[in-house]
C-alpha cells in the first residue's frame, strides 16, 4: 500500500514537472511570428508518416539508420511494458497483462527482451562512435562540452534502463521457477534467462533485486522524461509535429515577403492601397522573435546529429558556417529569452540578439543557399530560412551587405544584370560567334 | 567548328508582336547567357536546338532584365521584387504562357517565386526541353560529334536538383550518347555545390581552407571523367576555374548539356 502511494506521488510529480517544462518550450516556440502550415493536411500526414514514423531520411547513412532504428523501435515498443508497470505501480498488481493476454504475453515479454538487447548494442556502438572513434560529424565549434555530455548522458541513461529491465526480468524469472510468492509464471525470457545464473539463489535477495530494478527502471524513465526538455533528446517528441508542419514547396523557392510586396507595389503604382496596414516591426531577422514559430519549433527539434553540417559546402571547405550551429544558437537564444520572461517579466529586454551575439555575419555570408543542409535533415529542419532571414535584416535594415554584393545590387538596379553591362547590349550574343 | 548563329532567325518578342505573331515558347536567356562569353555559346546552342526541331521561339532581348535571383538570395528582397514585378509586367504584356530558361536560377525564380507576384507561366529548364525532344523522337543524336565511349560525368546544379527535383532530365540527354557515363561520389541530392550560389558568384568567398569549386574538382578528378556536363552558367564558370586550377584544360572539358546535345546532332 505504501509502495502504491509513493509510486502515485512520484508519477504525479513527474508528469506535472514535465508538463510545466514542455509548456515553457511551447510558450517559447510561440514567441515566433505566425505562419500558415496547416494547409494540405492529407499530404502533411503522409510526410509525417514517412519521415518521422518511417525514418525515411535516416537511410542515407545506412549504419546509423539501422542502429537508430533499434533504439527507436525499442523505445516505442517497450513503452507497452511501461504501461503495464504504471498499472502495476498504481494498483499494486504484478504483471497485470499476463492473464488477459495469455500466451501472447510471453511472446511480448520475449520480444521486449530482444529489443532491449538491440537497444543496448546500439547505445554502446553510439557511445563508441562519439568517444572512441571520434566521428567527425560529432565535432565542430558548436559541439562544446554540454552538447557532448548531453549525448553521452542520453546513451548512458538508456543503457542503465535496459540493464535494469533485463535484470528485473532475470530475477522475476528465477523467482517464478522457484514458485515464490506472487511471482506467477508469466512471460518468456529469451535473454534474461541467461542472466539468471549470475544472480543469487536466495529468494529474499532475488526479491530485493527484482523490486530494486523495478523501481530503478520506472523512476529512471520518469526522470528521463523530465530530462527531455533540457536536452536535444526532445526530438523524440517534436520530430512528429515538426515533420507534419514541413515546408511543402520546392526547396529552391524562398518566401516572398508580403511587407515588401506592399512597398514595391506602392512605389510602382502610387494609387495602390495595401490590404493590411499593419507594418512589420522590421524587415528580416535580427532576433528570434523575428523568426516564425516553425523556425523555433525546428530549433527545439534539432538533435544535433550534424548531418546538415557534414554536407555543407562552406563547412567542408573550412568556413565558419555550420547549419547545426545556426539551429543550436536559435534554440539557445529563444530559451534565454524565455528564461528572461520568467525571471523579469514581459517588459524586460536584454541587449542581446541572435545576430552578432550568437550568429556572426561571417557565418551568414558563407552560405551558398545550396539546400544541402535542408535536404540532409532527417526531420525536415530548414537552417537556410534562418540564414536568409538574417541576410535580409543585414541588407534591408542595416545596409551592411559586403561591398561586392552592394556592387551587384547596384548593377541589377541600374542595368538589369548583376554585372556592369549595358542593358542595350543584351542581344549582342546573337552576333558574337 | 561552330556554325554562325546568324543563319538562324532569332526574333525578339517586340519583333514578333509587330508581325502579329506569338511564339510557342519564350527563351529566357538570363544575364550570364546574355553577357558571359562562355555562356553566350550555350545560349546560341539552345537557339540552334530550338531551330533544329522547328519550335517557334522568341527572346525578350533588351526588354529582359535580371530575374532578381542573386539579389533575393543575398537578402535584398526589395530589389528582387522590383525586378520581378517589372519582368512580370513585360511577360504578361506579351501574354507569355511558356518559358524555357538557360539557367537553373532563372528557372527556379520564375517558376516558383513569380506566381506569388502575379506571374504564372509554365517554366522549364533547357535540359527538360531536351529530354522532352528526345522522348518525342525529335532529337536523334545523329550527324554530329560522337561521344561514344567518352567518360562523362554530370554535375547537379543546386537549383535544378535539390531546389526543384530535376535530376533525370539532364541525365537523359547524356544517356542517348552511348558514352561511358559515371557518377561522382556526391551526386543527385547529395551533389556538392559549385560554390557560386547564394550570391557567392559576386563576392570573394569567406575565410576557409579551400575554395568550394576545388573541393568539387577533386570529385571530378576522382571520377576520371574527360567531359564534365554542366547545366548552369555559374557552375560552368566555377568548374572551369577548377579545371584551370589543376591545369587540366587539356584533359577535361566542361560542357553544358545544350552544347553536348548540339554537338551530337551536328548543329
Amino acid at each position: 500500500m505504501i509502495g502504491q502511494i509513493i509510486f502515485i506521488i512520484i508519477l504525479a510529480a513527474a508528469v506535472y514537472l514535465f508538463s510545466k517544462n514542455a509548456g515553457k518550450i511551447r510558450r517559447n516556440i510561440l514567441l515566433g511570428r505566425d505562419t500558415n502550415r496547416s494547409d494540405h493536411r492529407a499530404e502533411r500526414w503522409k510526410i509525417m508518416a514517412k519521415v518521422a514514423l518511417g525514418q525515411s531520411k535516416m537511410v542515407k547513412r545506412p549504419f546509423a539508420a539501422v542502429m537508430h532504428f533499434f533504439i527507436y523501435v525499442g523505445f516505442v515498443i517497450i513503452n507497452v511494458e511501461v504501461l503495464e508497470i504504471m498499472i502495476d505501480g498504481i494498483f499494486g498488481s504484478h504483471r497485470v497483462f499476463s492473464k488477459p493476454l495469455g500466451s501472447l504475453y510471453g511472446l511480448l515479454i520475449g520480444g521486449f527482451e530482444v529489443l532491449a538487447v538491440m537497444v543496448l548494442i546500439a547505445c554502446v556502438t553510439f557511445l563508441a562512435r562519439r568517444n572512441i572513434v571520434h566521428l567527425k560529424r560529432f565535432t565542430g565549434v558548436e559541439m562544446t562540452s554540454w552538447p557532448k555530455s548531453d549525448a553521452n548522458y542520453i546513451l548512458i541513461i538508456e543503457i542503465l534502463l535496459m540493464t535494469a529491465f533485463l535484470t528485473m526480468n532475470a530475477a522475476d524469472h528465477k523467482l517464478q521457477l522457484l514458485n515464490f510468492g506472487h511471482y506467477i509464471k508469466a512471460g518468456d525470457f529469451p535473454v534474461s534467462a541467461f542472466i539468471g545464473p549470475l544472480l543469487p539463489d536466495n529468494t529474499a535477495a532475488l526479491e530485493i533485486i527484482e523490486r530494486t530494478c523495478w523501481w530503478f527502471h520506472i523512476i529512471g524513465i520518469l526522470a528521463f522524461l523530465n530530462y527531455l526538455p533540457y536536452s536535444k533528446h526532445f526530438h523524440i517528441l517534436l520530430a512528429f509535429p515538426n515533420t507534419w508542419y514541413s515546408n511543402l514547396n520546392p526547396k529552391g523557392e524562398f518566401t516572398n515577403m508580403d511587407s515588401v510586396t506592399n512597398e514595391v507595389k506602392a512605389m510602382l503604382d502610387p494609387s495602390f492601397v495595401p490590404e493590411t496596414t499593419a507594418e512589420p516591426a522590421r524587415f528580416g531577422v535580427k532576433d528570434v522573435t523575428d523568426l516564425t514559430w516553425k523556425n523555433l519549433m525546428e530549433a527545439y527539434t534539432c538533435t544535433e546529429c550534424g548531418r546538415c553540417t557534414s554536407v555543407c559546402p562552406a563547412n567542408q571547405t573550412g568556413k565558419l558556417l555550420s547549419p547545426r550551429k545556426i539551429m543550436m544558437d536559435t534554440r539557445d537564444r529563444v530559451t534565454e529569452m524565455g528564461n528572461n520572461l520568467d525571471k523579469h517579466g514581459k517588459e524586460y529586454k536584454d541587449d542581446k540578439s541572435l545576430l552578432d551575439n550568437y550568429i556572426t555575419r561571417e557565418e551568414l555570408w558563407a552560405c551558398t543557399t545550396c539546400n544541402a543542409c535542408v535536404d540532409a535533415c532527417p526531420v525536415n529542419i530548414n537552417p537556410l530560412e534562418i540564414i536568409t532571414g538574417m541576410r535580409r535584416y543585414i541588407v534591408m535594415e542595416e545596409s551592411q551587405a559586403p561591398a561586392s554584393l552592394n556592387n551587384m545590387f547596384g548593377n541589377v538596379e541600374n542595368n538589369g544584370a548583376p554585372w556592369k553591362y549595358s542593358q542595350a547590349d543584351r542581344l549582342n550574343w546573337k552576333e558574337n560567334s | 567548328m561552330e556554325h554562325p548563329t546568324s543563319e538562324i532567325k532569332i526574333l525578339t518578342m517586340a519583333e514578333m508582336a509587330a508581325q502579329g505573331k506569338e511564339p510557342e515558347i519564350l527563351f529566357w536567356v538570363g544575364c550570364a547567357g546574355s553577357f558571359d562569353e562562355r555562356a553566350q555559346k550555350i545560349t546560341r546552342d539552345i537557339c540552334k536546338i530550338l531551330n533544329h526541331v522547328g519550335i517557334g521561339f522568341a527572346v525578350l532581348g533588351t526588354e529582359e532584365s535580371c530575374t532578381g535571383d542573386p539579389a533575393k538570395r543575398a537578402g535584398n528582397e526589395f530589389l528582387f521584387q522590383m525586378q520581378a514585378m517589372v519582368n512580370i509586367q513585360v511577360l504578361n504584356g506579351y501574354n507569355i504562357k511558356k518559358i524555357v530558361t538557360g539557367c537553373p536560377h532563372c528557372f527556379n525564380t520564375i517558376r516558383n517565386e513569380y506566381p506569388g507576384l502575379g506571374g504564372n507561366y509554365e517554366v522549364i529548364h533547357h535540359s527538360q526541353l531536351i529530354q522532352q525532344l528526345i522522348n518525342e523522337g525529335k532529337l536523334k543524336t545523329e550527324g554530329g560529334e560522337s561521344f561514344k565511349g567518352k567518360r562523362i560525368t554530370y554535375h547537379d546544379p543546386c537549383y535544378l536538383g535539390r531546389g526543384n527535383n530535376v535530376y533525370e532530365a539532364p541525365r537523359k540527354a547524356l544517356e542517348v550518347l552511348d558514352a561511358d557515363l559515371v557518377e561522382m561520389k556526391r551526386c543527385r541530392s547529395n551533389g556538392l555545390c559549385c560554390g557560386a550560389g547564394g550570391g557567392q558568384m559576386f563576392k570573394e568567398p569567406e575565410k576557409g581552407n579551400k575554395d568550394i569549386n576545388i573541393e568539387r574538382m577533386e570529385d571530378i578528378l576522382e571520377s576520371k571523367a574527360t567531359v564534365v556536363a554542366a547545366a548552369c552558367p555559374f557552375c560552368m564558370t566555377m568548374l572551369r576555374d577548377g579545371v584551370k586550377h589543376f591545369e587540366k584544360e587539356q584533359e577535361i572539358q566542361v560542357l553544358d548539356i545544350a552544347e553536348i546535345t548540339a554537338r551530337a546532332n551536328g548543329l
